[in-house]
């Protein structure tokens, strides 16, 4: 048997869009720049899973980008504003707890001389729209903030944050990484304020390797990678068009039942919250219901070690993440877990579970008492 | 230069006297099993004391032949040569200038030739060789100047049933050649170095077995995947390995809960070493082989040595014991497992290590320690014998 609870890291891809991208590969394969049928024919998807992101995300087609996945949609939007917008300022505000995607990119411009403002969270892995206030200068041309943590689940308050950016200067930009929060929730860019949003295809049960990146029209970038000049010049390089139609279809999918699938979702993670909460010395941490993200539980086992606890599951075949599954190979302590003031003793005892339109009801049980069986186990042989 | 032949020039082979036999066909398997990671087809043949490659195919690859003859225990030195039939002396020295124009580029250097003569019906002998060529090569290049005791450049002319002329020796490895000195079960953990140890042993000619302890869900399946890896890395040198793979978690567990903490790795260590002597008298093993080195932690003193030994009645080759970490680590850039050694995943030595392990253990007090195990490690002991899982590495 196998129950994959890790989401968040990546999704199985439903098996339409599989089939959609295996008929894009092998029917119409056509380079969308071609002048012929072929290309003509490639095209059509890419302006239909144009208008499908448009849709969702209520905005225009031509402010929809197609990328290779979050972490390029975060690299162009944050480098890429930057760079265009320097004359008015080199001053960046984010967070502490964004993915490195984001911080690394702020690490770059940090060397290319620009200054960046790290804002921390409550302890429930929130940034205080007040907070982001104060920070606020008459230099600062970005701010970036994700919608949902990828750790721990927390949502930030994006559109208080889009008002008092707009209200302070309207033409400092605003960047959201949606990369959780795509598929998960409304996100409308245009009532937030928000000016540049990222989109990864494989956490909706997409294929891997392709991205959105909308950004509004007006806004200020350039682009930063150079070649044929695809797609306004904004991204050059010919477009990944099974990705792109396999991404469309599954976006389709998951926004025509968000709600119902949502109430699915958050059922699931107060069952398994209120369940695995009864082993003794285990605490939750970030939102515990509906103020946070319907499909993350990011779990603390007080006296066990997160990686032992992961294998020992892996060996029911329960397939979870120690901390943040992006970061396992090169296990440095998580930025969130720091940044909400966790109990230092636990940053090495901390498993994410995360949860999909596929995850059951018998799977949340069945993890619950391998839970109930592994921890006493591990406990016993814990390190002296 | 096309060259299309390579001499192989072996040492310590040599010496075996009647055995020597055995030897040469040991190096030529090698060699054809080497030569078959790379495009082309060779010819690889024993003759006259010697063995030659010659390349059979249109097309090969000069570099990736080499490198893959540099993998092959035994072999000290190949020479890449040019091969002329028994021409008369007037168009030897011919192919030697035209040899020794194409080759040497830069003429501003020193040279000498060196002949040999084994097939003695030839017209001159190898004085007379030395200096007929030598005056050849000066004519038709005056900017060189003859050195007899330093020359940067000595040609080597070798006049047998045709005539090699080669002067460039490119380095083997060296050690013997893999199937003429038994078979050894290495202990293969995922550090920097246990691969060290079994490429030095593998290259006295010895085949190697390799077991590796795994300890789920305290060590990943990444854990063992590196091993898996490192082993595959050193099979490029060591031939084809079967790697044993043993769950060591019940009896590492066992000791963890029931004997004196600081002793938890000496005593682990002792267990191991049973469990693969088991295995090597299984499999033809007549030796273990270890990474161990004198000193570099607190169960590889002398004392923790003598300890853990005990338990074997097989030698246990310890190929590393004298050498320093960063002597180890050199070696382990050179066969290229270094990188994949540092990678950050627990092996089962470094799990429940004690803050303070014990580094003068006393036999006798271990003894009675492990006493504590009595009522069910045998079992235990049972049990991890049959998990033993083995994959085959090549």
């Amino acid at each position: 048997m196998e129950i994959y609870l890790d989401n968040s890291a990546t999704t199985r891809a439903f098996p339409e869009v599989a089939e959609k991208v295996a008929k894009v590969m092998t029917e119409d394969y056509g380079n969308p720049s071609s002048m012929h049928m072929k290309g003509v024919d490639a095209e059509k998807y890419i302006k239909e899973a144009k208008s499908i992101f448009a849709g969702i995300l209520k905005v225009n087609e031509k402010e929809i980008f197609f990328t290779s996945g979050g972490t390029e949609s975060d690299n162009l939007a944050i480098i890429g504003s930057a760079f265009a917008n320097q004359r008015a300022g080199k001053h960046i505000i984010t967070s502490k707890i964004e993915h490195p995607a984001v911080l690394e990119s702020m690490k770059y411009l940090e060397s290319q001389g620009f200054e960046v403002t790290y804002l921390g969270t409550n302890n429930e892995g929130v940034v205080e729209p007040e907070e982001l206030k104060k920070a606020l200068r008459d230099d600062t041309i970005l701010v970036s903030i994700m919608h949902t943590n990828n750790e721990i689940g927390s949502l930030q308050k994006i559109s208080d944050i889009g008002v008092i950016i707009k209200e302070h200067n309207k033409n400092t930009l605003f960047h959201v990484d949606a990369v959780q929060g795509f598929g998960k929730a409304k996100i409308l860019p245009k009532k937030m304020n928000i000016d540049m949003l990222s989109i990864s295809s494989h956490k909706i049960h997409g294929p891997k390797g392709v991205g959105v990146l909308y950004i509004a029209e007006k806004t200020k970038i350039h682009n930063i990678s150079f070649g044929g000049g695809q797609q306004g010049n904004m991204r050059s390089g010919t477009e990944n068009v099974p990705g792109i139609a396999g991404m469309a279809l599954a976006a389709k999918m998951i926004y025509a039942k968000l709600d119902e699938e949502c109430e699915k979702l958050y059922s699931l993670k107060v069952r398994f919250i209120e369940e695995a909460t009864k082993i003794p010395d285990v605490t939750v941490n970030g939102p515990k219901g509906k103020e946070g993200a319907p499909h993350i539980v990011s779990l603390s086992f007080a006296g066990v070690r997160a990686e032992v606890l992961l294998h020992a599951l892996e060996d029911k075949g329960i397939y979870v993440s120690s901390g943040s599954a992006c970061a396992t190979n090169h296990p440095e302590i998580s930025k969130t877990l720091r940044a909400i003031d966790l109990d230092k003793s636990l940053w090495d005892s901390t498993i994410r579970f995360s949860f999909s339109v596929f995850t059951t009801e018998e799977e949340i049980d069945e993890t619950v008492k391998a839970l109930n069986d592994i921890i006493p186990t591990l406990r016993k042989y814990a390190r002296r | 230069m096309n060259y299309r032949t390579f001499l192989i020039k072996y040492a310590e082979i040599g010496l075996k006297g009647k055995n020597r036999y055995v030897f040469e066909d040991a190096l030529v398997k090698q060699i054809n099993r080497a030569l078959k990671r790379c495009e082309g087809s060779f010819d690889v043949k024993r003759t006259e004391g010697r063995v030659t490659i010659d390349v059979t195919s249109e097309d090969y690859d000069f570099d990736e032949t080499i490198a893959a003859l540099q993998t092959v225990f035994g072999i000290t030195g190949i020479c890449p040569v040019v091969v002329v039939d028994k021409v008369p002396y007037a168009e030897l020295s011919k192919e030697v200038v035209k040899y020794f124009d194409e080759v040497y580029p830069d003429k501003n250097k020193t040279f000498k030739v060196f002949a040999r003569r084994a097939h003695k019906d030839y017209e001159m002998d190898s004085m007379e060789l030395n200096k007929e060529l030598g005056h050849d090569i000066l004519e038709a290049f005056p900017e060189l100047t003859v050195d007899v005791h330093h020359p940067e450049i000595q040609i080597t002319v070798e006049v047998r049933n045709v005539i090699y002329i080669y002067s460039e020796i490119l380095p083997g490895p060296g050690g013997m050649p893999l199937g003429t000195n038994g078979k050894a079960m290495l202990l293969l953990s995922g550090g920097i170095d246990s691969p060290v140890a079994g490429y030095m042993i593998a290259k006295r000619g010895v085949v190697i077995d390799a077991v590796y302890f795994h300890a789920p869900p305290y060590t990943s399946e990444r854990a063992k995947q590196k091993v898996v890896d490192l082993a595959k890395l050193i099979s490029k040198y060591t031939g084809p390995i079967r790697l044993h793979v043993i769950n060591f978690t019940d009896i590492q567990l066992a000791i963890y809960e029931k004997c004196p903490h600081e002793e938890l790795t000496i005593i682990m260590r002792r267990y191991m070493m049973k469990i693969a002597e088991d295995l090597a008298k299984a499999n033809d093993c007549q030796a273990l082989v270890t990474g161990e080195s004198l000193g570099q932690v607190a169960s590889q003193t002398i004392h923790a040595l003598g300890v853990t030994n005990e338990v074997c009645t097989l030698p246990v080759f310890r190929p590393l014991i004298g050498f320093d970490k960063q002597d180890i680590i050199d070696i382990s850039e050179k066969i290229n497992t270094f990188e994949t050694s540092i990678l950050p995943f627990e092996d089962c030595c470094t799990i429940f290590v004690a803050k303070h392990p014990v580094t003068k253990p006393n036999l006798e007090i271990i003894k009675r320690h492990e006493e504590s195990l009595n009522d069910n490690i045998d079992e235990l002991y049972k049990k991890a014998i049959e998990s033993d899982e083995v994959i085959s590495i090549w």
